[in-house]
Protein backbone atom coordinates (compact mmCIF):
# COMPACT_ATOMS: atom_id res chain seq x y z
CA UNK A 1 0.00 0.00 0.00
CA UNK A 2 1.51 3.39 -0.42
CA UNK A 3 1.55 5.69 1.98
CA UNK A 4 -1.05 9.03 0.95
CA UNK A 5 2.23 11.67 0.65
CA UNK A 6 3.24 9.16 -1.80
CA UNK A 7 0.40 9.00 -3.79
CA UNK A 8 0.40 13.08 -3.25
CA UNK A 9 3.87 14.17 -4.14
CA UNK A 10 3.44 11.24 -6.73
CA UNK A 11 0.64 12.82 -8.37
CA UNK A 12 1.96 16.38 -8.12
CA UNK A 13 5.75 15.01 -9.95
CA UNK A 14 4.16 13.96 -12.59
CA UNK A 15 1.54 16.98 -13.22
CA UNK A 16 5.00 19.33 -12.65
CA UNK A 17 7.01 17.12 -15.17
CA UNK A 18 3.65 17.15 -17.56
CA UNK A 19 3.53 21.04 -17.72
CA UNK A 20 7.56 20.95 -17.86
CA UNK A 21 7.00 19.18 -21.59
CA UNK A 22 4.37 21.83 -22.14
CA UNK A 23 6.38 24.48 -21.53
CA UNK A 24 9.41 23.30 -23.56
CA UNK A 25 6.90 22.19 -26.34
CA UNK A 26 5.85 25.87 -26.40
CA UNK A 27 9.04 27.21 -26.76
CA UNK A 28 10.06 25.36 -29.18
CA UNK A 29 6.92 26.21 -31.01
CA UNK A 30 7.50 30.32 -30.81
CA UNK A 31 11.57 29.67 -31.12
CA UNK A 32 10.57 27.71 -34.66
CA UNK A 33 7.73 30.55 -35.42
CA UNK A 34 10.13 33.56 -34.60
CA UNK A 35 12.77 31.52 -36.75
CA UNK A 36 10.28 31.58 -40.20
CA UNK A 37 9.32 34.84 -39.11
CA UNK A 38 11.95 36.68 -39.00
CA UNK A 39 15.35 35.50 -39.68
CA UNK A 40 14.64 32.76 -42.91
CA UNK A 41 12.98 35.89 -44.99
CA UNK A 42 16.29 37.97 -44.10
CA UNK A 43 17.88 34.93 -45.62
CA UNK A 44 16.38 35.22 -48.59
CA UNK A 45 13.47 32.53 -47.87
CA UNK A 46 10.55 34.93 -48.29
CA UNK A 47 7.30 34.19 -46.38
CA UNK A 48 4.12 33.20 -48.21
CA UNK A 49 2.49 36.64 -48.93
CA UNK A 50 -0.57 35.06 -51.13
CA UNK A 51 -1.50 32.76 -47.90
CA UNK A 52 -0.84 35.55 -45.34
CA UNK A 53 -3.62 38.08 -47.11
CA UNK A 54 -6.03 35.58 -47.18
CA UNK A 55 -5.56 34.98 -43.30
CA UNK A 56 -5.86 38.56 -43.28
CA UNK A 57 -8.95 38.24 -44.68
CA UNK A 58 -10.03 35.36 -42.52
CA UNK A 59 -9.04 36.33 -39.19
CA UNK A 60 -9.29 40.24 -39.78
CA UNK A 61 -11.50 41.36 -42.12
CA UNK A 62 -14.24 38.83 -41.62
CA UNK A 63 -14.81 39.68 -37.92
CA UNK A 64 -15.55 43.42 -38.84
CA UNK A 65 -19.24 43.27 -38.26
CA UNK A 66 -19.17 41.07 -35.25
CA UNK A 67 -16.39 43.57 -33.93
CA UNK A 68 -18.10 46.20 -34.49
CA UNK A 69 -21.43 45.33 -33.19
CA UNK A 70 -20.40 44.66 -29.66
CA UNK A 71 -17.98 47.08 -29.59
CA UNK A 72 -21.30 49.56 -30.37
CA UNK A 73 -23.24 47.76 -27.88
CA UNK A 74 -20.02 47.82 -25.31
CA UNK A 75 -20.11 51.59 -25.94
CA UNK A 76 -23.51 52.10 -24.96
CA UNK A 77 -23.90 49.58 -21.73
CA UNK A 78 -20.06 51.77 -20.43
CA UNK A 79 -22.25 55.36 -21.02
CA UNK A 80 -24.94 54.12 -18.81
CA UNK A 81 -23.29 52.65 -16.17
CA UNK A 82 -20.95 55.64 -15.67
CA UNK A 83 -24.09 58.24 -16.16
CA UNK A 84 -25.54 55.93 -13.25
CA UNK A 85 -23.07 57.09 -11.05
CA UNK A 86 -21.70 60.36 -12.36
CA UNK A 87 -25.52 62.25 -12.61
CA UNK A 88 -25.47 61.97 -8.62
CA UNK A 89 -22.25 63.76 -8.58
CA UNK A 90 -23.38 66.31 -11.12
CA UNK A 91 -20.29 65.00 -13.17
CA UNK A 92 -22.58 63.53 -16.10
CA UNK A 93 -20.19 65.49 -18.58
CA UNK A 94 -17.38 63.21 -17.33
CA UNK A 95 -19.63 60.19 -18.99
CA UNK A 96 -17.40 61.35 -22.30
CA UNK A 97 -14.03 60.73 -20.57
CA UNK A 98 -14.71 57.90 -19.20
CA UNK A 99 -15.94 56.07 -22.05
CA UNK A 100 -13.04 57.04 -24.29
CA UNK A 101 -10.09 56.02 -21.61
CA UNK A 102 -11.83 52.69 -20.66
CA UNK A 103 -12.70 51.93 -24.37
CA UNK A 104 -9.25 52.35 -25.89
CA UNK A 105 -7.13 51.42 -23.05
CA UNK A 106 -8.91 48.16 -22.16
CA UNK A 107 -12.22 47.32 -23.88
CA UNK A 108 -11.72 47.42 -27.06
CA UNK A 109 -8.53 45.15 -27.23
CA UNK A 110 -9.80 42.85 -24.86
CA UNK A 111 -13.18 42.44 -26.49
CA UNK A 112 -11.31 42.30 -29.92
CA UNK A 113 -9.05 40.06 -28.71
CA UNK A 114 -11.75 37.46 -26.78
CA UNK A 115 -13.86 37.87 -30.01
CA UNK A 116 -10.97 36.91 -32.54
CA UNK A 117 -10.13 33.91 -29.69
CA UNK A 118 -13.07 32.51 -30.19
CA UNK A 119 -13.32 32.99 -34.26
CA UNK A 120 -9.55 32.45 -35.39
CA UNK A 121 -7.94 31.30 -32.61
CA UNK A 122 -10.33 27.55 -32.57
CA UNK A 123 -10.38 28.17 -36.47
CA UNK A 124 -6.47 27.72 -36.15
CA UNK A 125 -6.61 24.94 -33.69
CA UNK A 126 -9.01 23.09 -35.57
CA UNK A 127 -6.91 23.60 -39.04
CA UNK A 128 -3.86 22.48 -37.98
CA UNK A 129 -5.55 19.36 -35.72
CA UNK A 130 -7.40 17.49 -38.57
CA UNK A 131 -4.19 18.49 -40.66
CA UNK A 132 -2.10 16.36 -38.09
CA UNK A 133 -4.97 13.88 -37.73
CA UNK A 134 -4.90 13.16 -41.65
CA UNK A 135 -1.66 12.89 -41.75
CA UNK A 136 -1.36 15.97 -43.87
CA UNK A 137 1.36 17.83 -41.60
CA UNK A 138 3.44 14.54 -41.93
CA UNK A 139 2.82 14.75 -45.87
CA UNK A 140 4.42 18.48 -45.58
CA UNK A 141 7.33 17.58 -43.86
CA UNK A 142 8.48 14.66 -46.22
CA UNK A 143 7.73 17.26 -48.93
CA UNK A 144 10.56 19.09 -47.21
CA UNK A 145 8.25 21.65 -46.28
CA UNK A 146 8.05 23.13 -42.71
CA UNK A 147 4.90 22.80 -41.74
CA UNK A 148 5.51 26.09 -38.99
CA UNK A 149 6.83 27.97 -41.90
CA UNK A 150 3.58 27.10 -43.93
CA UNK A 151 0.72 27.10 -41.70
CA UNK A 152 1.42 29.35 -39.00
CA UNK A 153 3.62 32.01 -39.73
CA UNK A 154 1.09 33.53 -42.40
CA UNK A 155 -1.73 33.59 -39.57
CA UNK A 156 0.92 35.05 -37.23
CA UNK A 157 1.45 38.23 -39.84
CA UNK A 158 -2.15 38.48 -40.11
CA UNK A 159 -3.02 38.24 -36.40
CA UNK A 160 -0.25 40.90 -35.35
CA UNK A 161 -2.09 43.05 -38.30
CA UNK A 162 -5.42 42.60 -38.15
CA UNK A 163 -5.87 42.73 -34.17
CA UNK A 164 -4.02 46.22 -33.36
CA UNK A 165 -6.47 46.91 -36.69
CA UNK A 166 -9.60 45.60 -35.31
CA UNK A 167 -8.97 47.15 -31.63
CA UNK A 168 -9.02 50.40 -33.97
CA UNK A 169 -12.06 49.80 -34.89
CA UNK A 170 -13.72 48.67 -32.39
CA UNK A 171 -12.20 51.83 -30.31
CA UNK A 172 -14.11 54.24 -33.17
CA UNK A 173 -16.95 52.06 -32.74
CA UNK A 174 -17.36 52.05 -29.08
CA UNK A 175 -17.01 55.63 -28.98
CA UNK A 176 -19.50 56.28 -30.57
CA UNK A 177 -21.58 54.10 -29.31
CA UNK A 178 -20.97 55.73 -26.30
CA UNK A 179 -21.46 58.69 -28.02
CA UNK A 180 -24.77 58.14 -29.41
CA UNK A 181 -26.53 57.37 -26.12
CA UNK A 182 -24.93 60.34 -24.41
CA UNK A 183 -26.45 62.71 -27.25
CA UNK A 184 -29.36 60.86 -27.20
CA UNK A 185 -30.42 59.87 -23.64
CA UNK A 186 -28.69 62.04 -21.07
CA UNK A 187 -29.10 64.68 -23.32
CA UNK A 188 -25.65 65.64 -23.59
CA UNK A 189 -25.03 68.53 -25.80
CA UNK A 190 -22.80 66.52 -28.89
CA UNK A 191 -20.46 69.14 -29.40
CA UNK A 192 -19.11 69.19 -25.68
CA UNK A 193 -19.47 65.25 -25.32
CA UNK A 194 -16.32 65.39 -28.68
CA UNK A 195 -14.48 68.09 -26.79
CA UNK A 196 -14.84 66.38 -23.29
CA UNK A 197 -13.53 62.86 -25.24
CA UNK A 198 -10.57 65.03 -26.70
CA UNK A 199 -9.16 66.50 -24.14
CA UNK A 200 -9.31 63.86 -21.81
CA UNK A 201 -8.32 61.42 -24.64
CA UNK A 202 -4.35 61.22 -24.50
CA UNK A 203 -2.32 59.32 -27.58
CA UNK A 204 -1.06 56.97 -25.22
CA UNK A 205 -4.16 55.33 -24.04
CA UNK A 206 -4.48 54.01 -27.93
CA UNK A 207 -1.17 53.42 -28.29
CA UNK A 208 -0.93 51.45 -25.08
CA UNK A 209 -4.14 49.59 -26.28
CA UNK A 210 -2.72 48.13 -29.47
CA UNK A 211 0.22 47.46 -28.08
CA UNK A 212 -1.50 44.87 -25.80
CA UNK A 213 -3.76 43.69 -28.97
CA UNK A 214 -0.90 43.21 -30.97
CA UNK A 215 0.95 40.83 -28.20
CA UNK A 216 -3.08 39.04 -27.71
CA UNK A 217 -2.94 38.58 -31.35
CA UNK A 218 0.57 36.72 -30.89
CA UNK A 219 -0.74 34.82 -28.31
CA UNK A 220 -3.95 33.60 -29.56
CA UNK A 221 -1.77 32.15 -32.71
CA UNK A 222 0.75 30.21 -30.64
CA UNK A 223 -1.75 29.13 -28.50
CA UNK A 224 -4.09 27.95 -31.56
CA UNK A 225 -1.27 26.35 -33.11
CA UNK A 226 0.11 24.44 -30.16
CA UNK A 227 -2.79 22.51 -29.66
CA UNK A 228 -3.62 21.87 -33.16
CA UNK A 229 0.30 20.42 -33.34
CA UNK A 230 -0.33 18.41 -30.71
CA UNK A 231 -3.52 16.37 -31.72
CA UNK A 232 -2.40 12.91 -31.96
CA UNK A 233 -4.88 10.66 -32.76
CA UNK A 234 -8.23 11.18 -34.38
CA UNK A 235 -11.22 13.44 -34.54
CA UNK A 236 -12.75 13.76 -31.53
CA UNK A 237 -9.54 14.82 -29.92
CA UNK A 238 -9.60 17.73 -32.72
CA UNK A 239 -12.32 18.65 -31.06
CA UNK A 240 -11.38 18.93 -27.66
CA UNK A 241 -8.10 20.60 -28.25
CA UNK A 242 -10.34 23.75 -30.54
CA UNK A 243 -12.22 23.50 -26.78
CA UNK A 244 -8.93 24.08 -24.98
CA UNK A 245 -7.55 26.59 -27.60
CA UNK A 246 -10.51 29.41 -27.31
CA UNK A 247 -10.15 28.73 -23.32
CA UNK A 248 -6.44 28.80 -22.90
CA UNK A 249 -5.83 31.41 -25.22
CA UNK A 250 -8.77 34.00 -23.23
CA UNK A 251 -7.26 32.74 -20.13
CA UNK A 252 -3.51 34.04 -21.77
CA UNK A 253 -5.09 37.42 -23.22
CA UNK A 254 -6.41 38.03 -19.79
CA UNK A 255 -2.50 37.06 -18.23
CA UNK A 256 -1.09 39.54 -20.95
CA UNK A 257 -3.38 42.40 -20.33
CA UNK A 258 -3.06 42.05 -16.77
CA UNK A 259 0.68 42.41 -17.54
CA UNK A 260 0.43 44.77 -19.76
CA UNK A 261 -2.00 47.09 -17.49
CA UNK A 262 0.45 47.02 -14.55
CA UNK A 263 3.66 47.69 -17.22
CA UNK A 264 2.06 51.08 -18.25
CA UNK A 265 0.53 52.08 -15.22
CA UNK A 266 3.96 52.01 -13.65
CA UNK A 267 5.39 53.30 -16.90
CA UNK A 268 3.43 56.27 -17.53
CA UNK B 1 27.49 -4.28 -58.78
CA UNK B 2 25.03 -2.23 -60.98
CA UNK B 3 21.57 -4.97 -60.63
CA UNK B 4 22.28 -5.21 -56.98
CA UNK B 5 23.38 -1.99 -55.91
CA UNK B 6 21.62 -1.50 -52.31
CA UNK B 7 19.58 2.32 -52.16
CA UNK B 8 18.60 2.10 -48.69
CA UNK B 9 20.69 0.29 -45.33
CA UNK B 10 19.00 0.07 -42.01
CA UNK B 11 21.55 -0.84 -39.07
CA UNK B 12 20.46 -2.11 -36.11
CA UNK B 13 17.30 -0.01 -36.14
CA UNK B 14 16.30 0.17 -32.73
CA UNK B 15 12.23 2.30 -31.98
CA UNK B 16 10.61 3.53 -29.11
CA UNK B 17 7.25 4.99 -28.62
CA UNK B 18 7.38 6.19 -25.01
CA UNK B 19 8.69 3.34 -23.28
CA UNK B 20 7.27 0.74 -25.93
CA UNK B 21 10.06 -0.94 -27.93
CA UNK B 22 8.55 -0.88 -31.30
CA UNK B 23 11.28 -2.32 -33.54
CA UNK B 24 14.15 -4.21 -31.81
CA UNK B 25 17.16 -3.77 -33.43
CA UNK B 26 16.40 -4.69 -37.30
CA UNK B 27 18.97 -4.28 -40.24
CA UNK B 28 17.63 -4.90 -44.32
CA UNK B 29 18.82 -3.33 -47.04
CA UNK B 30 16.51 -2.39 -50.19
CA UNK B 31 18.25 -2.71 -53.58
CA UNK B 32 17.96 -0.10 -56.10
CA UNK B 33 15.78 0.06 -58.82
CA UNK B 34 13.51 -2.35 -57.32
CA UNK B 35 10.26 -2.60 -55.87
CA UNK B 36 10.43 -3.94 -52.17
CA UNK B 37 7.55 -4.71 -50.32
CA UNK B 38 7.60 -4.41 -46.51
CA UNK B 39 5.04 -7.23 -45.40
CA UNK B 40 3.80 -7.98 -41.62
CA UNK B 41 0.67 -8.30 -40.11
CA UNK B 42 -1.41 -4.98 -38.20
CA UNK B 43 0.54 -3.38 -35.57
CA UNK B 44 3.77 -5.16 -36.15
CA UNK B 45 5.46 -1.49 -36.48
CA UNK B 46 5.31 -1.18 -40.54
CA UNK B 47 4.01 2.36 -40.67
CA UNK B 48 6.78 3.16 -38.04
CA UNK B 49 9.50 1.84 -40.02
CA UNK B 50 8.35 3.60 -43.13
CA UNK B 51 8.20 6.87 -41.28
CA UNK B 52 11.72 6.57 -40.36
CA UNK B 53 12.75 6.09 -43.62
CA UNK B 54 11.56 9.12 -44.69
CA UNK B 55 13.01 11.18 -41.87
CA UNK B 56 9.43 11.78 -39.94
CA UNK B 57 10.65 10.00 -36.44
CA UNK B 58 14.29 10.20 -35.43
CA UNK B 59 15.22 6.22 -34.04
CA UNK B 60 16.03 5.26 -30.90
CA UNK B 61 19.49 4.07 -32.03
CA UNK B 62 21.09 2.73 -35.43
CA UNK B 63 21.89 4.00 -38.91
CA UNK B 64 19.23 4.59 -41.38
CA UNK B 65 21.67 5.07 -44.62
CA UNK B 66 20.01 6.38 -48.16
CA UNK B 67 22.72 6.83 -50.82
CA UNK B 68 25.32 6.15 -47.86
CA UNK B 69 24.35 9.21 -45.80
CA UNK B 70 23.19 8.45 -42.25
CA UNK B 71 19.39 10.53 -41.76
CA UNK B 72 19.34 9.53 -38.54
CA UNK B 73 22.54 11.97 -37.77
CA UNK B 74 21.46 14.46 -40.04
CA UNK B 75 19.88 17.95 -39.03
CA UNK B 76 16.32 19.58 -40.61
CA UNK B 77 18.08 21.21 -43.50
CA UNK B 78 20.38 18.40 -44.61
CA UNK B 79 16.87 15.72 -44.18
CA UNK B 80 15.32 18.34 -46.68
CA UNK B 81 17.33 18.43 -49.04
CA UNK B 82 16.99 14.21 -48.92
CA UNK B 83 13.55 14.69 -48.90
CA UNK B 84 13.59 16.40 -52.37
CA UNK B 85 14.93 13.30 -53.67
CA UNK B 86 11.72 11.20 -51.74
CA UNK B 87 8.16 10.98 -53.03
CA UNK B 88 5.87 9.32 -50.05
CA UNK B 89 2.09 8.27 -50.68
CA UNK B 90 0.56 8.26 -47.23
CA UNK B 91 -2.07 5.67 -45.98
CA UNK B 92 -5.24 8.02 -46.65
CA UNK B 93 -3.22 9.91 -49.74
CA UNK B 94 -2.62 13.26 -46.90
CA UNK B 95 -3.65 15.52 -49.94
CA UNK B 96 -4.14 18.97 -48.67
CA UNK B 97 -7.88 19.53 -48.17
CA UNK B 98 -8.01 23.31 -48.80
CA UNK B 99 -6.24 23.07 -52.11
CA UNK B 100 -7.59 22.19 -55.60
CA UNK B 101 -5.62 18.81 -56.92
CA UNK B 102 -3.34 21.13 -59.85
CA UNK B 103 -2.14 23.10 -56.77
CA UNK B 104 -1.93 19.92 -54.16
CA UNK B 105 0.60 17.97 -56.97
CA UNK B 106 2.14 22.26 -57.98
CA UNK B 107 3.22 22.47 -54.19
CA UNK B 108 6.56 21.09 -54.15
CA UNK B 109 7.49 22.56 -57.56
CA UNK B 110 6.24 25.92 -56.35
CA UNK B 111 7.75 25.70 -52.59
CA UNK B 112 11.39 23.90 -54.30
CA UNK B 113 11.93 25.38 -58.03
CA UNK B 114 11.82 28.57 -59.42
CA UNK B 115 9.61 27.38 -62.06
CA UNK B 116 7.64 29.91 -64.11
CA UNK B 117 3.95 28.87 -63.09
CA UNK B 118 3.10 28.00 -67.03
CA UNK B 119 5.88 25.67 -67.00
CA UNK B 120 4.69 24.19 -63.66
CA UNK B 121 0.69 24.12 -65.12
CA UNK B 122 2.37 21.94 -67.98
CA UNK B 123 4.03 19.46 -65.29
CA UNK B 124 0.95 19.29 -63.13
CA UNK B 125 -1.03 17.83 -66.26
CA UNK B 126 1.68 15.54 -67.18
CA UNK B 127 1.23 14.15 -64.06
CA UNK B 128 -2.06 14.01 -63.39
CA UNK B 129 -2.37 12.54 -66.68
CA UNK B 130 0.28 10.03 -66.09
CA UNK B 131 -1.88 8.56 -63.18
CA UNK B 132 -5.23 9.12 -65.15
CA UNK B 133 -6.66 12.15 -63.77
CA UNK B 134 -6.70 14.76 -66.61
CA UNK B 135 -9.47 16.51 -66.32
CA UNK B 136 -9.41 16.85 -62.91
CA UNK B 137 -7.14 19.57 -62.04
CA UNK B 138 -9.68 21.98 -60.71
CA UNK B 139 -11.57 19.49 -57.99
CA UNK B 140 -10.83 19.23 -54.41
CA UNK B 141 -9.77 16.40 -52.67
CA UNK B 142 -13.10 16.50 -50.53
CA UNK B 143 -14.96 15.45 -54.10
CA UNK B 144 -13.08 12.77 -55.34
CA UNK B 145 -13.46 8.97 -54.03
CA UNK B 146 -11.00 6.71 -52.46
CA UNK B 147 -8.68 5.58 -55.19
CA UNK B 148 -8.62 8.89 -57.31
CA UNK B 149 -7.24 10.43 -53.91
CA UNK B 150 -4.32 7.74 -53.65
CA UNK B 151 -3.43 8.32 -57.66
CA UNK B 152 -3.56 12.23 -56.99
CA UNK B 153 -1.52 11.38 -53.95
CA UNK B 154 1.06 9.49 -56.08
CA UNK B 155 1.23 12.29 -58.73
CA UNK B 156 2.18 14.85 -56.21
CA UNK B 157 4.94 12.44 -54.82
CA UNK B 158 5.92 12.30 -58.38
CA UNK B 159 6.56 16.10 -59.07
CA UNK B 160 9.98 16.23 -58.67
CA UNK B 161 10.38 13.49 -60.19
CA UNK B 162 12.02 11.68 -56.93
CA UNK B 163 14.54 9.11 -56.72
CA UNK B 164 12.61 7.02 -53.75
CA UNK B 165 8.75 6.37 -53.80
CA UNK B 166 7.30 5.59 -50.76
CA UNK B 167 3.96 3.77 -50.49
CA UNK B 168 2.21 2.98 -47.02
CA UNK B 169 -0.76 0.56 -47.94
CA UNK B 170 -1.72 2.03 -51.12
CA UNK B 171 -4.49 -0.65 -52.02
CA UNK B 172 -6.02 -0.74 -48.12
CA UNK B 173 -9.53 0.32 -48.49
CA UNK B 174 -10.23 -0.03 -52.23
CA UNK B 175 -11.75 -2.23 -54.19
CA UNK B 176 -9.78 -5.13 -55.96
CA UNK B 177 -10.23 -3.70 -59.28
CA UNK B 178 -9.03 -0.02 -58.07
CA UNK B 179 -5.93 -1.97 -56.26
CA UNK B 180 -4.95 -3.56 -59.34
CA UNK B 181 -4.84 -0.68 -61.37
CA UNK B 182 -2.48 0.97 -58.54
CA UNK B 183 -0.04 -2.15 -58.48
CA UNK B 184 -0.08 -1.70 -62.15
CA UNK B 185 0.76 2.18 -61.81
CA UNK B 186 3.31 1.12 -59.60
CA UNK B 187 5.08 -1.59 -61.97
CA UNK B 188 4.97 1.33 -64.95
CA UNK B 189 7.10 3.89 -62.25
CA UNK B 190 9.41 0.93 -62.14
CA UNK B 191 10.03 0.14 -65.60
CA UNK B 192 9.91 3.57 -66.98
CA UNK B 193 11.24 5.84 -64.54
CA UNK B 194 13.81 3.16 -63.12
CA UNK B 195 12.80 4.21 -59.60
CA UNK B 196 13.41 2.46 -56.05
CA UNK B 197 9.99 2.04 -54.63
CA UNK B 198 9.49 0.82 -50.93
CA UNK B 199 5.78 -0.27 -50.71
CA UNK B 200 4.59 -1.27 -47.23
CA UNK B 201 1.37 -3.49 -47.35
CA UNK B 202 -0.38 -7.01 -46.10
CA UNK B 203 -2.05 -7.42 -49.15
CA UNK B 204 -1.16 -10.93 -50.30
CA UNK B 205 -2.50 -10.63 -53.79
CA UNK B 206 -0.45 -6.98 -53.71
CA UNK B 207 2.95 -8.30 -52.82
CA UNK B 208 2.63 -11.55 -55.70
CA UNK B 209 1.92 -8.50 -58.47
CA UNK B 210 4.69 -5.90 -57.18
CA UNK B 211 7.46 -7.31 -55.40
CA UNK B 212 10.93 -7.75 -56.60
CA UNK B 213 11.89 -8.08 -52.82
CA UNK B 214 10.23 -9.11 -49.75
CA UNK B 215 11.23 -7.96 -46.08
CA UNK B 216 8.97 -9.52 -43.91
CA UNK B 217 8.06 -8.07 -40.54
CA UNK B 218 7.08 -9.61 -37.40
CA UNK B 219 6.49 -8.41 -33.57
CA UNK B 220 9.45 -5.65 -34.43
CA UNK B 221 12.31 -7.98 -36.28
CA UNK B 222 12.99 -9.14 -39.39
CA UNK B 223 11.76 -12.79 -40.16
CA UNK B 224 12.61 -12.47 -43.72
CA UNK B 225 14.42 -10.96 -46.21
CA UNK B 226 14.86 -12.03 -50.06
CA UNK B 227 13.53 -12.15 -53.36
CA UNK B 228 9.41 -13.27 -53.88
CA UNK B 229 10.65 -17.15 -55.10
CA UNK B 230 12.59 -17.00 -51.99
CA UNK B 231 9.41 -15.93 -49.89
CA UNK B 232 7.61 -18.74 -51.88
CA UNK B 233 9.64 -21.73 -50.45
CA UNK B 234 10.43 -19.89 -47.27
CA UNK B 235 10.40 -22.66 -44.31
CA UNK B 236 9.50 -19.62 -41.68
CA UNK B 237 6.69 -20.47 -39.65
CA UNK B 238 5.51 -16.91 -39.34
CA UNK B 239 5.91 -16.51 -42.95
CA UNK B 240 4.03 -19.75 -43.82
CA UNK B 241 1.19 -18.87 -41.63
CA UNK B 242 0.70 -15.43 -43.32
CA UNK B 243 0.91 -16.93 -46.91
CA UNK B 244 -1.21 -19.40 -46.16
CA UNK B 245 -3.48 -17.17 -44.01
CA UNK B 246 -3.93 -19.39 -40.96
CA UNK B 247 -4.71 -17.60 -38.20
CA UNK B 248 -2.86 -17.18 -34.67
CA UNK B 249 -3.00 -20.33 -32.31
CA UNK B 250 -4.98 -20.00 -29.38
CA UNK B 251 -2.58 -19.23 -26.30
CA UNK B 252 -5.50 -19.97 -23.91
CA UNK B 253 -7.50 -23.00 -23.31
CA UNK B 254 -10.95 -22.17 -23.06
CA UNK B 255 -10.89 -22.68 -19.37
CA UNK B 256 -8.30 -20.06 -19.32
CA UNK B 257 -9.80 -17.91 -21.77
CA UNK B 258 -13.06 -17.60 -19.07
CA UNK B 259 -10.73 -17.02 -15.99
CA UNK B 260 -8.77 -14.32 -17.71
CA UNK B 261 -11.94 -12.04 -19.24
CA UNK B 262 -13.59 -12.58 -15.27
CA UNK B 263 -10.60 -11.33 -14.14
CA UNK B 264 -8.80 -13.43 -12.05
N1 LIG C 1 1.89 7.83 -32.33
C1 LIG C 1 1.99 6.67 -31.65
N2 LIG C 1 2.16 6.68 -30.31
C2 LIG C 1 2.27 5.54 -29.60
N3 LIG C 1 2.22 4.32 -30.14
C3 LIG C 1 2.06 4.22 -31.47
C4 LIG C 1 1.93 5.39 -32.30
N4 LIG C 1 1.78 4.99 -33.58
C5 LIG C 1 1.81 3.63 -33.55
N5 LIG C 1 2.00 3.17 -32.30
C6 LIG C 1 2.10 1.74 -31.90
O1 LIG C 1 3.17 1.16 -32.60
C7 LIG C 1 2.84 -0.12 -33.09
C8 LIG C 1 3.15 -0.21 -34.57
O2 LIG C 1 2.29 0.68 -35.25
P1 LIG C 1 2.32 0.86 -36.81
O3 LIG C 1 1.36 1.93 -37.18
O4 LIG C 1 3.72 1.04 -37.25
O5 LIG C 1 1.77 -0.54 -37.29
P2 LIG C 1 1.51 -1.06 -38.76
O6 LIG C 1 2.37 -2.25 -38.94
O7 LIG C 1 1.64 0.04 -39.74
O8 LIG C 1 0.00 -1.52 -38.64
P3 LIG C 1 -1.16 -1.43 -39.77
O9 LIG C 1 -0.91 -2.55 -40.72
O10 LIG C 1 -2.42 -1.68 -38.96
O11 LIG C 1 -1.12 -0.08 -40.38
C9 LIG C 1 1.37 -0.35 -32.78
O12 LIG C 1 1.30 -1.32 -31.76
C10 LIG C 1 0.85 0.98 -32.28
O13 LIG C 1 0.06 0.77 -31.14
MG1 LIG D 1 0.21 1.26 -40.99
Amino acid sequence: MRSIAEIFFGALGRKALGSLKGLHDTSRLINTTFYWTVVSPLRGKPVRLRASVSEVVKTGYNSIPIVSVIAFFVGIILALQAAYQLKKLGALIYVASLVGVSITRELGPILTAIIVAGRSGSAFAAEIGSMKAAEEVDALISMGINPVRFLVVPKLLAMMLMLPALTIIADGVGLFGGFFLSVTLLGIHPSNYIQQTASSLMHKDVFTGLVKAWAFGVAITIVGAYQGFKVEGGAEEVGSRTTSSVVISIFMVIVFDLFFTVLFYFLT
Amino acid sequence: MTEMEDAIKVNNLVTHYGDRVILKSISFAVPRGQTTVILGGSGCGKSTLLKHLIGLLRPTSGQILINNGNIAAMNEGELDEIRKKMGVLFQGAALLNSMTLADNVALPLREHTKLEDSTIQIMVRMKLDLVGLSGFEHFFPSQLSGGMKKRAGLARAMALDPEFLFFDEPSAGLDPVTAAGLDKLILKLRDVFKMTIVVVTHELPSVFMIADYVIMLDLGDVVFAGTLDELRISEHPRVRMFLERRPETEVYSPEDYFRFIAGD
